[in-house]
């Protein structure tokens, strides 16, 4: 099985990121020309509605809809592109923004026309020192050549761009508390609604777009809507480009169209996990997104199929996770991030990450019985759907699926656990069934 | 206002900056300082005033800001704080709430640079957990001084793990075993493990062999497949669609 690629078809051209390459590659020129000259605003938007075009960066909520939800008038008007990739297993944004600024920068003007706005801000996480430096080159680029500022290609729109770095925050992923790190504040997400659409950055009217998402917008204004909804399948229109890591041989950024079978993607794509292992069970979408496991392998890898797996496509990161792993150590992993990135703002994801981390840690430690896991379950329907943004739902949701999925696993860790911890008590005085028992146990 | 006593002998103790620690009670809440009082230098007034002029609203500055005047004083010291506080006329708390809250902004004088040894879920797998250690641990044989070398969570180059930013610099995949050179060359200042990292110029991953013949045979692989392979790139892709569907 091969990739088909629209955004990362010019990716291994050597100097992709300068103007001058990306220009005779077919960047910027006509089909920026169009969107700007021949097109009205409603058109390109129009054509962005129609092409069912989904965001890439979680929530895949279509990004005509979203454009369209901007209010006309007169108002300051903002366009965020949310390049704060920090989704564990993410790393598709880094690729393309390193590779290939220039398209981010169209897809921003086109979508500040659908927005009808003309300021737009690049908030890019901290981490990303690099691919922010070669951003503000390709902006300077983008400037001299007069397709940003004021009257682009005399036309009558005028967009400012600037590249915002942020300091380490995987909340500021979230769109709204992007939007206060962006005016300057800790990031915290704001209550919805208002929903940033009506009322978002500085008060104003702003539409929130991943990077990949936005990256999509040129090519859909270029070949029209039919063409982009021909490369993948229903309501999962396009390609996407999906980070696959963890456990197989070959980790990196593969682009297929949606509905491409996920097997084909971890096996034929990535290679795999390694000699002798076997998929025990993956994220489809990040690690916020419920794990499926092998009997998940031949759905089509689309919003929807996810979704119906009861996961989610996310931010299309798939983690393979295979046999040789504990999921206790994993499941510990992943809420430890999670209670480390809680705001704080509101109490069941603050307190509730942190006791589903201290649980984890009882079991670990041989402190817990299979009764905990009943507790545990009910921390994460108390996370869930209480609090301002989907941070504790992330954790709450994979967390809970490991352990209905694998259960047993969690029992047996349990259980052997305690009996190991029986044993460092007892061994000096020689109990014998117990020195058995603990034979057994993790190490 | 309570008087020097005991009470006072506790404080004499310089108080750790961070908004769960400790907090002088017994002083007035700073103001916005005055001019008059705060020294910036030059170079760093300018560069606050070149990120507030970008933003409508000049508060948009305070990341940046405190980013850059970090870069000149190695942590966001009170001497730090009160430069861009006074450039930007807010308070020196509206400041250290934000500095106490991102990651990457030090309240503590750890290092002027960084070593982020990533151990989220995607490296966890790849047993980037030793990897931090065995690297903690030769740091402290080696005797590396200034060097905030901690476990951080998802840099987003999974593709890589178990990797590694190093100011910024992205390095990997790691081992165990490449902990002593590593350290070695960060000891030197120099850039560790060259070749390895993003940046430099035809990193490729190792197992990113699209120039074997093997990757681009299979069953369904299209003409296209032997187009020569591009000299650089991190994502472990393989040659795939015409490049008629290029954006």
């Amino acid at each position: 099985m091969s990739e088909t690629r629209l955004l990362l078809a010019n990716i291994d051209e050597p100097d992709l990121h300068t103007l001058e390459v990306y220009e005779r590659l077919g960047g910027y020129g006509k089909r920026l020309r169009r969107a700007l000259l021949e097109l009205s605003p409603e058109e390109v938007l129009q054509e962005l509605e129609e092409s069912d075009l989904r965001g890439r960066g979680g929530a895949g909520f279509a990004m005509g809809k979203k454009a369209s939800f901007i209010p006309k008038g007169d108002m300051d008007k903002y366009l965020c592109c949310n390049a704060d990739e920090s989704e564990p297993g993410t790393f598709k944004d880094r690729l393309l923004m390193q590779k290939n600024p220039h398209l981010l920068i169209e897809g921003c003007i086109i979508g500040g026309i659908a927005a009808g706005a003309n300021k737009g801000f690049i908030f890019i996480r901290g981490e990303y020192a690099a691919q922010a430096d070669i951003l503000d080159a390709a902006l300077a680029e983008a400037y001299g050549r007069g397709y940003l500022g004021e009257r682009i290609l005399d036309s009558e729109h005028s967009f400012d761009l600037v590249v915002h770095r942020g300091q380490g925050a995987y909340i500021c992923g979230e769109e709204t508390a992007l939007l206060d790190g962006l005016e300057g504040k800790r990031g915290n997400p704001r209550l919805k609604p208002p929903f940033p659409a009506n009322q978002g950055l500085y008060q104003g009217p702003t539409l929130i777009n991943n990077v990949e998402t936005l990256c999509n917008a040129p090519a859909i204004v270029e070949k029209g809507a039919d063409w982009f909804k021909s490369l993948g399948v229903e309501k999962s229109t396009g390609t996407k480009v999906v980070s696959v890591s963890g456990n197989v041989r070959r980790p990196g950024n593969y682009e297929v169209g949606l509905g491409t079978p996920v097997r084909e993607i971890i096996y034929d794509l990535a290679g795999g996990p390694p000699e002798g292992r076997e998929v025990k069970c993956f994220f489809p979408g990040g690690s916020s997104a419920p794990v499926l496991t092998q009997e998940h392998l031949d759905l089509p890898y689309t919003f929807e199929a996810m979704a119906d797996a009861g996961s989610m496509l996310g931010s299309g990161a798939i983690i393979v996770v295979d046999d040789s792993v504990q999921l206790v150590g994993l499941a510990l992993r992943l809420s430890e991030f999670y209670r480390h990135e809680s705001c704080g703002k509101c109490v069941p994801c603050r307190e509730g990450t942190n006791w589903t981390v201290k649980m984890l840690e009882r079991i670990d430690e041989g402190e817990a019985t299979p009764m905990d896991l009943e507790i545990m379950a009910q921390v994460q329907e108390n996370i869930l759907g209480n609090c301002l943004c989907v941070l504790g739902d992330s954790m709450a949701m994979p967390v809970g699926s490991m352990i209905s999925h694998f259960r047993e696993e969690f029992e047996q860790h349990i259980e052997q656990a305690r009996a190991k911890r029986d044993l460092e008590d007892v061994s000096h005085r020689g109990a014998p069934e117990l020195a058995a028992a603990g034979e057994a146990g993790p190490n | 206002m309570q008087r020097a006593g005991d009470e006072g002998a506790i404080r004499a103790t310089p108080l750790p900056t961070g908004w769960d620690e400790a907090v002088r009670l017994d002083e007035d809440a700073a103001t916005v300082p005055d001019p008059v009082d705060v020294a910036v230098p030059d170079e760093l007034r300018a560069e606050i005033e070149g990120h507030m002029a970008k933003y409508p609203d000049r508060h948009s500055a305070a990341l940046p800001a405190l980013g850059a005047a970090q870069e000149r004083h190695g942590w966001c010291s009170p001497e730090a704080i009160a430069q861009v506080a006074v450039v930007m006329q807010v308070t020196p708390a509206y400041l250290s709430s934000i500095a106490t809250f991102y990651d990457m902004l030090r309240t503590q004088p750890i290092g002027s640079s960084y070593v982020y040894v990533c151990t989220s879920v995607a490296c966890h797998l790849r047993n980037a957990k030793a990897v931090h250690d065995a690297i903690a641990e030769e740091a402290e044989r080696q005797g590396v001084e200034g060097v905030d070398i901690r476990e951080f969570e998802c840099l987003g180059a999974c593709d890589m793990a178990p990797m590694a930013s190093v100011d910024g610099r992205y390095v990997g995949p790691m081992d165990v075993s490449d902990a002593p050179e590593f350290v070695r060359q960060l000891k030197e200042g120099r850039d560790v493990l060259p070749g390895r990292s993003l940046e430099d110029p035809g990193f490729r991953l190792p197992w990113d062999t699209r120039a074997q013949p093997e990757q681009s045979a299979g069953p369904e692989a299209r003409g296209e497949d032997e187009r020569p392979p591009a000299p650089d790139y991190a994502g472990g892709d393989r040659p795939g669609t015409p490049e008629g569907d290029a954006a």
